[in-house]
């Protein structure tokens, strides 16, 4: 508007003083703005770095390669091959929901699968990644690569899973290698953070899980550049982990796949020993089953179908089998007496087919009885009677003491899951455990291996091995790692009168090669690869009164549970053992008919590298005994994979 | 006669008037948009078609539309104010109820080709209107109630649009950029201290109203303050922003991690990294020395402006530069503070810098008003 001169003059000294009061609080702002930048980016710097460090750059574990497991002829047994797997982090997927429908469209996930998985995923960290689909073809991994940009979150991995290539022969030695549970962490003290992987797959059982430091390895890692989706943009670093120790087992994949074969049907166990080094050369429990299983995840029916079997697939028998020993722990009681001094070996026994002991007869197996027998033939014929006449003279403690040193009743170190410590009873255990006084009825049980003894196959094997040898060998199953042998201690002596145990040895040999033995009919009739052992059949029952007056029962008279067990240990050959053998037959009867035979199979098997030659069998059993061998199902014999060492 | 018809001779006419631009100020803008162009170059990733382009056809168009301006003299446009007022006005109220929507609030309204966000033009148009309305009061009755209660009416009723729609930093610089006219034009200052007393008032009243009927700011909005006065509470939500605007900045350091070096914000760790957050990219990327380049760059146009303020004798000539530099100065200072944490997250651009068509263009045509004032000066 038009205005005076005057008042233009007032106008413009106002703006000026209220612009420059106007331009003042300007730069003072500006100057606070200033202050802050310099806080900021100069005080502060060091500090916003570390944390920019952090939002960008990312750590990621490399799993390392898991040790693999050979044999001791260098074939692979335990390896690990290529998985296409796809994971999903909610972190950077966001609404997890709306990704694993779109990933559904690209990928089988069943309904099932996906509630699992968003139920897993409210339960998990955020940042953790979660396996939503393991083990996808080739056209189903690319598949989801190529449309991994849109899907957010998802990232298409390659991993390495365990792959156990004679799953079905090994599963029990294994074990076997599953997901990590949260049960698993729980069990573990500061976790390799390896273990926060999801389904980083963790020794579960058997040596997997028993060398399961050894056969992990040391994680690697990678420095990656991400962006705020999660996604890598580059590697900035790499440093390689280590991967686990290769292991060679004692095991000898043939013999063990022979053995597993012989067993057949039926529910029982087998293990072989060298009884000069200790070296497990098998160890068989029949029935198996299949390891890979658990490695994918076994599905609820195949795991009931395992779980509900009577022959018990899922328990490793060589170990964690404990049966009453029967007559196999004749020998044990004999060197007992023979080292307390009270018999020599020419002494006699009369067996006239029972004792009488405090009112109570305690019958040999054989009513009418042995009459006048030696050591050599009280094993030979396994006369009961022998025993309970000897074992009232040394008492329990001594008997225990013997079994103790032959490898009885002490739990052996081997990397295996629940291997059982057995029994060999004492007075003093008894009272402890059952408050109860040791009674004399007591000891005549204990001597012929019944009672409370309890052994294994794994510690018969080491029974027979040390008898075999007298010395004090210790099962041993991890050959070598990475290629270098495992230094195994000198073996002491047993420290056994070899007069003694040359006594026993003697009697084993009539057991099978004297025709009164009791498995004169599993005999070996090539010279070289005679075989020494001892028959065992160990009750299962009790024997009622009323079954005690109508006489004995015949075990096929009986239903399959309530059957006696068949067991038989022997060691070749006779006069410059190499190998022992011990073998049970649950529920088999008699171990002279059902287990033996088995043995003998085993043994020659094992003497022989192969399946052993008709002309070591007694002439009349030979054609038997090649319809059989022609029935069984065997793999292919295979060179070593691995280039390891071989025996 | 009035006193700038007295002095009309001393106005240079047709194309002489080129050379009484101010030259300095063009210089400034020119440089400043060109860190903009640097920048928007950077945050894309290396290449110009995204952003960085765009943003120079429209500086090149804004610079011409500047000249064109500059080129009309002031007292058209100042005779043009209440019709551009006006006319804001309605496109604010068109918006209220044509508008489309873009980043949850109704700010956009098209016109043929034309899309248009009226809040932008708002800022101007009053800051024009109450340059006109001093201009034509008389000094004396500056600081009457009455005459007072018309500027602030003035204010508030764009601003009240504005804050329905809900756009919360529009309507800071609107009532801020309003409240500087009225401070430059010598309103008492008893006004602005009553008004301070009710603006916390207000805000008290604010934080009472939430979670009632008659909540007085949306809800985003709250939880935008409440991650100001507590970032770390919610470091991947709402406050993640902040959060990581603030490393991106912190990291920079002395002098940055270099040109496209950036990690933060080309990662994608920085939301808006190419609109309201760029200046934290600038920040990491030429650390301090860019950071305070920048500020020095935009002191350096408030100043100019300032000195062309206090050198014209015409009262809405001088009134009309001293208000678009005070918005400028708003502009930057507040999106500065805010991504610097020192107050809350409100949609504020970098002026110049920011990738953004109408915000730019119109901004430049308030320099063209703020070039005509200092071309068309009474000499």
């Amino acid at each position: 508007m038009r205005r005076s001169p005057k008042d233009a003059l007032e106008s413009a000294r106002g703006i000026t003083r209220r612009a420059l009061m106007l331009g003042g609080a300007q730069v003072s702002f500006a100057a606070v703005l200033a202050l802050r930048m310099r806080r900021m980016q100069l005080e502060q710097a060091d500090e916003y770095r570390l944390l920019a460090e952090g939002n960008s750059v990312k750590i990621r574990l490399i799993p390392p390669a898991r040790g693999l497991i050979y044999d001791r002829n260098g074939v692979l047994l335990a390896g690990n091959e290529q998985n296409y797997r796809v994971t999903i982090t909610r972190e950077d997927a966001g609404n997890v929901d709306s990704v694993l429908t779109d990933l559904r469209h690209l990928i089988p996930i069943s309904d099932d699968d996906a509630a699992a998985l968003l139920a897993e995923f409210k339960r998990r960290s955020p940042t953790t990644p979660i396996t939503v689909a393991d083990r996808l073809s080739w056209e189903e991994f690319t598949r989801v690569a190529v449309n991994a940009p849109s899907l957010p979150g998802v990232t298409p991995e390659v991993g390495l899973s365990r792959i156990y290539p004679r799953a079905a022969d090994f599963a029990h030695v294994l074990g076997y290698v599953g997901p990590v549970s949260d049960y698993d962490l729980s069990l573990i003290e500061n976790p390799d953070p390896l273990l926060g992987i999801p389904k980083f797959q963790l020794g579960k059982l058997g040596v997997e899980a028993k060398l399961e430091n050894r056969l992990r390895g040391k994680a690697g890692t990678r420095r990656v550049e991400v962006n705020s989706t999660g996604r890598e943009m580059r590697e900035l670093g790499r440093q390689e982990g280590t991967p686990g120790d290769n292991l060679q087992l004692t095991i000898d994949y043939q013999l063990q796949n022979y053995a597993l074969a012989r067993l057949g049907n039926e529910s029982a166990a087998v293990v072989v020993i060298d009884v000069q080094t200790g070296d497990l050369l098998a160890m068989s429990s029949a029935p198996s089953f299949d390891s890979n299983l658990f490695v994918r995840g076994i599905s609820s029916a195949n795991y009931r179908t395992l779980t509900e079997d009577d022959h018990r697939p899922l328990a490793d028998k060589t170990v964690q089998g404990l049966y009453p020993p029967g007559s196999t722990y004749k020998m044990v009681t004999a060197l007992a007496a023979l080292d307390a001094g009270i018999i020599s070996p020419e002494d006699t026994v009369r067996c006239p087919g029972y004792v009488e002991l405090g009112g109570r007869r305690f019958h040999c197996w054989k009513h009418s009885g042995h009459g006048r027998l030696n050591l050599v033939q009280s094993l030979e014929q396994s006369c009961d009677v022998f025993y309970y006449d000897v074992s009232q003279r040394i008492g329990i403690d001594k008997i225990s003491e013997m079994a103790h040193r032959l490898g009885l009743g002490i739990r052996h170190d081997l990397p295996m899951s629940a291997v059982a410590e057995g029994l060999a009873p004492t007075k003093a255990w008894k009272q402890e455990r059952y408050g109860k006084d040791w009674v004399i009825g007591d000891t005549l049980n204990s001597a012929i291996g019944q009672g409370y003894v309890l052994s294994s196959p794994l510690h018969l094997a080491v029974m027979t091995a040390r008898i075999a040898s007298g010395k004090a060998i210790t099962p041993r199953l991890v050959r070598s790692v990475n290629g270098v042998e495992v230094e195994s201690p000198e073996i002491p002596d047993l420290g056994l009168n070899p007069a003694h145990l040359a006594a026993v040895r003697a009697g084993m040999t009539a057991v099978i090669n004297s025709g009164r033995g009791t498995a004169n009919g599993s005999r070996i009739v090539a010279a070289d690869w005679r075989m020494a052992g001892k028959t065992g059949t160990s009750q299962v029952r009790n024997i009622s009164a009323a079954e005690r007056a109508r006489g004995v029962i015949s075990n096929n008279d009986l239903p399959w549970e309530r059957r006696d067990h068949a067991l038989f240990v022997a060691f070749a050959p006779a006069e410059a053992p190499r190998y022992a053998v011990s073998l049970i037959v649950e529920h088999g009867g008699g171990g002279s008919a059902a287990a033996a035979p088995i043995a003998r199979d085993i043994m020659l098997f094992a003497l022989n590298g192969a399946l052993p030659p008709l002309s070591a069998y007694p002439e009349s059993q030979r054609g038997r005994i090649k319809s059989q061998q022609d029935t069984l199902d065997l793999v292919a014999p295979e060179t070593a994979s691995g280039g390891k060492t071989r025996s | 006669m009035s006193y700038l018809e007295h002095n009309l001779k001393a106005v240079p006419t047709g194309f002489r008037k080129i050379f009484y631009l101010n030259w300095p100020l063009i210089v400034l803008l020119t440089a400043v948009a060109c860190v903009g162009f640097l920048m928007l170059y950077s945050v894309a990733g290396g290449t110009l078609d995204k952003w960085a382009a765009p943003q120079m056809k429209r500086f090149g168009v804004g610079m011409v539309g500047m000249i064109v301006v500059a080129f009309v003299p002031i007292w058209f446009w100042r005779n043009l104010s209440t019709l551009a007022y006006v006319v804001s006005f309605l496109l604010l109220v068109a918006v209220e109820f044509f508008g489309s929507i873009g980043m949850g609030a109704q700010r956009w309204i098209e016109i043929g080709p034309l899309r248009l966000q009226p809040s932008e033009l708002m800022k101007i148009a009053l800051v024009m209107m109450l340059a006109a309305y001093y201009d034509w009061l008389d000094v004396s009755k500056t600081s009457r109630p009455l005459w007072v209660a018309i500027p602030a009416a003035l204010i508030l009723a764009p601003t009240f649009l504005v804050l329905k729609q809900p756009d919360l930093g529009t309507a800071i610089l609107l009532v801020m950029g309003g409240g500087l006219v009225m401070f430059v034009a010598g309103v008492s200052l008893w006004y602005f201290g009553t008004v301070l007393a009710a603006g916390v008032g207000l805000i008290w009243l604010t934080f009472e109203s939430r979670g009632t009927s008659w909540q007085l700011i949306k809800d985003y909005q709250f939880s935008r303050i409440d991650t100001f006065l507590d970032p770390g509470s919610d470091p991947l939500g709402a406050g993640y922003n902040i959060t990581q605007a603030q490393i991106a900045l912190g990291s920079g350091g002395w002098a940055g991690r270099g040109f496209m070096q950036g990690t933060q914000s080309r990662l994608n760790f920085l939301p808006e990294k190419h609109t309201d957050f760029i200046f934290t990219t600038l920040a990491e990327e030429f650390g301090f020395l860019g950071a305070f380049s920048l500020l020095a760059l935009y002191i350096g146009i408030i100043a100019f402006c300032l000195h062309s303020a206090l050198t014209n004798k015409d009262r809405f000539a001088a009134l009309v530069t001293l208000g678009i530099a005070g918005t400028f100065f708003l502009f930057f200072a507040v999106n500065m503070s805010m991504v610097m944490g020192l107050v809350p997250v409100v949609g504020v651009p970098l002026p110049l810098v920011s990738y953004g068509g109408t915000a730019m263009m119109i901004l430049l045509m308030a320099f063209g008003l703020v070039q005509s004032a200092h071309v068309h000066r009474p000499r």
